[in-house]
């Protein structure tokens, strides 16, 4: 994504909605935005729920995110 | 007596450097005016020659100004130096004041504006040395501490109190040795940290001082702050924020930089220790909680279990422990996973 929030490439299955790839990129441009106003210049955020970690790093131009999904305990 | 001093311009606008050379041959000590058009070219000159003053632009393409005056505030700590901008960013401002500049201007564009910054000049380039050495504006002592230790330089330290002096030796990023009056060592460091108000004057190292303090500049800060905390409560100044006693106990844990502990709803100040400024981090925190919490809501990803960041300066991680939210602090030399693993073992101290 660039600084703007455009999706530039994506290998989400075309299923997945694109507002919610968009807004997960938002938050996480915001996030980089916001550590950076508080002098906590944050370079790679990592946000584990419970069934997902997203993971974004901060480019030049913009940030590159990754989500992955999180294998469930049978325990 | 009558020596004109030295001037050195550097600014990467060749034109800017024309106007502004006129500009500065209006200043009544007629000093020498040089200009260079890079940063490795201003460092060039100022190894060849003695020059009293260094007015740099900050935004410069290859080595900007910060850069410069980083290294020449290490190099030539007896220059007086000046920052210029044309970007009003308050980051360049505390940045630069960070450095030890002596003055930060933005590039004066009216009559008035190049009146006062004339005076300035004047004023820095007349001002006699004290040894060559200089202050620091606008920083916390453990703000220079951190920022020596972490760019690991070597200086000494000179801090005066009232009638009081006291040094601080650093080298290579480690604090090494402390003087305060009669005492030597951690005792006189933690005398110096004391001090709520002072000066600071920025020494050259002393390599051949003996090191007779060996725990790490972070754990030194952190039981300093804590020993001078403990002895403001027992004397019953200030206003200390409750801290919670397990609090102090997760500040030891290896790589640690700051703890900061939250209640939802809870007022008054955060419980924290090794933050300068604990609202503004939890207010980070909360706001960061909120909206990854609400990004959940949305994509259905299930409850936010942990957020770690990983930065230049520092690495951080969110994370809760029934109702208590935390904001840990850790070296920046630490991996994701470490920190992982590490903010584990505090949820896990804490639980105990």
């Amino acid at each position: 994504m660039d600084r703007e929030g455009t999706v530039l490439v994506r290998t989400l299955p075309s299923s997945y909605p694109m507002e919610l790839v968009q807004e997960i990129g938002a938050q996480m441009i915001a996030a980089f935005r916001e550590a950076s106003e508080a002098q906590l210049p944050l370079s790679e955020i990592v946000v584990n729920y419970s069934s997902l970690r997203i993971t974004a790093r901060e480019l030049r131009g913009g940030v590159i995110v990754f989500l992955a999904a999180k294998a469930h305990s049978t325990e | 007596m009558g020596t004109r001093h030295k001037l050195l311009l550097l600014d990467d606008d060749v034109d800017l450097l024309d106007m502004y050379r006129q500009l500065l041959s209006q200043l009544p000590s007629q000093p020498e005016i040089y200009t260079a058009s890079s940063g490795p070219r201003a460092m060039a000159m100022l190894e060849a020659e003695r020059f009293r003053l260094l007015i740099c632009d900050l935004k410069m393409p290859k080595m900007d100004g910060l850069q410069v005056l980083s290294i020449v505030r290490r190099k030539h700590p007896e220059l007086r130096t000046v920052a210029l901008t044309s970007v009003a960013d308050e980051q360049f401002r505390s940045r630069a004041y960070a450095l030890g500049v002596d003055l930060f201007w933005y590039k004066p564009a009216t009559e008035q504006e190049i009146k006062m910054f004339l005076e300035c000049l004047e004023s820095l380039l007349g001002r006699e040395s004290d040894n060559g050495f200089r202050g620091v504006q606008s920083k916390s002592l453990v703000d220079i501490i951190q920022l020596e230790c972490i760019s690991q330089s070597s200086s000494t330290l000179r801090i005066t109190n009232g009638g009081h002096t006291g040094k601080i030796w650093i080298q290579d990023g480690e604090v090494i040795d402390a003087e305060a009056g009669d005492l030597v060592g951690e005792p006189a460091f933690q005398r110096i940290l004391s001090w709520r108000a002072g000066g600071f004057e920025s020494l050259p190292a002393e390599p051949s001082r003996e090191r007779t303090i060996l725990k790490s500049y972070n754990g030194l800060l952190l039981e300093t702050a804590q020993a001078i905390d403990e002895k403001r409560a027992v004397n019953g100044e200030g206003t200390t924020p409750p801290v919670s006693s397990t609090v102090p106990q997760l500040s030891q844990i290896e790589g640690i930089e700051f703890v900061l502990a939250m209640k939802p709803g809870q007022e008054g100040p955060p419980m924290a220790r090794g933050l300068e400024n604990p609202q503004r981090m939890a207010e980070w925190s909360r706001q960061t909680f909120d909206r990854f919490r609400a990004l959940s809501d949305r994509i259905h990803a299930g409850p936010l279990e942990q957020f770690e960041g990983t930065g230049p300066q520092r690495n951080i991680s969110l994370t809760t422990h029934g109702d208590t939210e935390f904001c840990l602090g850790w070296k920046h030399s630490m991996t994701v996973e470490e920190v992982r693993e590490m903010t584990k073992k505090i949820l896990t101290l804490w639980a105990s």
